[in-house]
């Protein structure tokens, strides 16, 4: 694998360029006076846009008026509240603000630590030496594809019942009331993906950089922190935010590692919990629903020339 | 647990592990020696070997070894869990399931993604065009079968609808159907879900591929005289090939390992479990730990293939 830098469009508008631009605008117009396409086009964006419109504009409807009447409704009638809003976050049986707090205590230590570990561990795999290294390397990167469910009840198993007298992690008195396994389990599953990532834009930095620092006297440690990280931040930041993400919106290590106690649950959790047990609470599930997606939404937005510079490396060439 | 007392522990946690790595970095950097050296390598890989050793190699070799052994794990029962899988009529249901999911998912979501990619390929609205479609991405699925459940919604024929799918229906004069609750067809309403996330995954990535084709093998093309459906089938699909089998591959192991959708929108009723749900239901429900270990072992039996195949590709890609 290897990373391509996206073609970035030339600046200074010489005649080629404008020749371009002037072909472009035409090929577009052409492309958009198929009538079929564009009406194609115009189907797949409002496919795509309306399903969440219509939660949105929900959540912001009056209980009686989303369970009465359709929320397209709403432009011809148009009503405007935030009850289902201060109702999920405080209201009593509902509560998300609690959740809210236990997803983002999930997601921080969650994204940190296992970052943290595979960079400094892909700095090993790409710049020193040592017996069995290339081995090691492909171990790692195989067991990318074993799926997280294939670990679970054994890792389980771990926690509650570790060998050697070590502490209980999971269970009766669990440090930190729960939080630790899942914080361990997050950062288990996300570092061979991370470490293969990482490692690979590492080897984009030429050795020279690397041999003369060596010879310089600075050692790997130096190097790691002075050289490494800061022109590794592109790289980091875009695994953080795959990471953030990830770890935000998942279900699943919150419902087996957390065993559904209300202290450590995320949000996701609570959602799937209310859309099974009130599946007709339509007001308070769409109020619900945008808390849950409202963080992930700006961080995807704000961070989205990394991410999407992430996503791509390694897939596109030529 | 009050949110006081859980910022506490989230501030210790990330103080803790703060600390300790630095304490190894500064260590580390006192090691001139070559023997030093070889320290040195341990304390940056170390704490993930032994994180990745512990927590995937173990308990994989682990859920092996019970898939062969009974509901308890208290003793051997061969194949018998396999068995059950291919057997039984819910487990069968299961493979269907997942099947369908398997076959539609990748294949739907990166055709509409490449689609969409070519159609607004230099248009005016590209950007904002796209954000539209990228969006879902950022939601949770647990989010996005909610906003589907909710577009799904049932309500008899008479009354008002509330789900726009069913109003749709309504308004051309069908009667009202029960999206979720009617076998086979629900489980292609579930995934058309994950379809409706993942698309803009294969969009971004395809787009991005196809303004990698040079100018001037479409300007070639065009010379020649082709265009439209024939440019499309000849010169775009052959020069992206690589990228449409990453997401292609992306996609069908993200599906496989589907199980919130199915657990929130139907919690796997009315025939709509899939193996990765079913794992969950085996292990954590049933406490049948034999067969949730072999449905776990059947997943991983499955993504294999898929990146052995990929990893070739990609072989082949470099030795080019």
């Amino acid at each position: 694998m290897t990373t391509t830098t996206p073609q970035m469009p030339t600046t200074n508008v010489d005649g080629k360029t404008r020749r371009r631009a002037a072909e472009a605008a035409e090929e577009a117009h052409q492309r958009l006076s198929s009538p079929w396409a564009s009406f194609a086009a115009i189907i797949i964006a409002v496919v795509w846009t309306v399903p969440t419109l219509g939660l949105l504009i929900s959540s912001f409807r009056p209980q009686a008026s989303v369970q009465s009447s359709g929320w397209w409704t709403w432009f011809t009638n148009p009503e405007f509240t935030l009850e289902n809003y201060d109702a999920v976050l405080q209201g009593g049986n509902v509560n998300l603000g609690t959740y809210f707090v236990n997803t983002a205590v999930i997601t921080i230590p969650g994204v940190i630590i296992p970052i943290t570990l595979a960079t400094m561990a892909a700095y090993a795999f790409a710049w020193m030496r040592f017996p069995g290294r290339d081995t090691l390397f492909v171990a790692v990167f195989a067991l990318q594809i074993v799926p997280i469910q294939v670990t679970m009840i054994p890792l389980l198993k771990l926690y509650v019942d570790p060998p050697f007298g070590l502490p209980q992690l999971a269970g009766g008195d669990a440090p930190g009331g729960g939080f630790y396994t899942i914080w361990l389990s997050h950062s288990i599953f996300a570092l061979p993906l991370a470490i293969y990532l990482l490692h690979n834009f590492m080897k984009e930095i030429p050795a020279e950089l690397i041999e003369a620092a060596r010879v310089d006297g600075a050692g790997h440690v130096k190097i790691f922190t002075r050289i490494m990280l800061p022109l590794m931040t592109p790289a980091i930041a875009a695994f953080a935010i795959f990471q953030f993400l990830w770890v935000w919106n998942d279900l699943l290590v919150a419902l087996v590692f957390g065993g559904g106690s209300l202290d450590v649950s995320p949000l996701t959790v609570r959602l799937a919990e209310l859309s099974g047990s009130r599946g007709e609470d339509w007001h308070l599930l769409a109020a619900g629903a945008f808390v849950s997606l409202i963080v992930p939404l700006v961080v995807f937005v704000a961070g989205q020339r990394y991410f999407v510079r992430g996503l791509l490396a390694g897939s596109v060439k030529g | 647990m009050s949110t006081g007392e859980k910022l506490v522990q989230l501030v210790i946690v990330i103080a803790l592990f703060v600390g300790v790595m630095a304490v190894v970095l500064v260590i580390a950097d006192r090691l001139k020696s070559k023997r030093g050296e070889s320290l040195q390598t341990v304390a940056f890989l170390l704490p993930a070997v032994l994180m990745i050793g512990i927590g995937l190699l173990y308990p994989a070799v682990r859920t092996m070894y019970e898939s062969f052994r009974n509901a308890a794990s208290t003793g051997f029962v061969g194949f018998e869990n396999y068995q059950t899988i291919f057997t039984n009529g819910d487990q069968l249901t299961v493979l269907r399931n997942t099947a369908l999911w398997v076959i539609l998912t990748p294949i739907l979501a990166t055709f509409i993604g490449l689609v969409y990619a070519i159609l607004i390929d230099r248009s005016r609205f590209e950007k904002f065009a796209k954000a539209l479609i990228f969006l879902p991405m950022a939601i949770s699925l647990v989010g996005a079968s909610l906003i589907w459940k909710f577009v799904y919604d049932y309500r008899s024929t008479e009354n008002d609808q509330i789900g726009l799918a069913n109003q749709i229906l309504k308004s051309l004069g069908f009667d009202t159907y029960r999206f979720l609750l009617t076998d086979p067809w629900n489980t292609i309403f579930l995934v058309v879900i994950l379809i409706w996330v993942q698309a803009g995954f294969a969009m971004t990535i395809l787009s991005a591929s196809i303004k990698a084709i040079p100018d001037d093998i479409v300007e070639a093309a065009k010379l020649d005289g082709v265009s439209g459906v024939r440019m499309f089938r000849y010169i775009t699909v052959p020069s992206i090939r690589p990228s449409l089998i990453v997401v292609l591959t992306a996609i069908s192991i993200t599906t496989l390992k589907v199980f919130d959708i199915v657990r929130t929108a139907t919690g796997g009723n009315f025939k709509t479990s899939v193996l990765a749900y079913e794992f969950y239901v085996q292990s954590f429900r049933s406490f049948n730990n034999g067969l949730g270990a072999a449905l776990a072992v059947l997943l991983f039996v499955l993504v294999l293939p898929i990146v052995i195949y990929n990893i070739r590709q990609m072989r082949r890609l470099e030795a080019q």
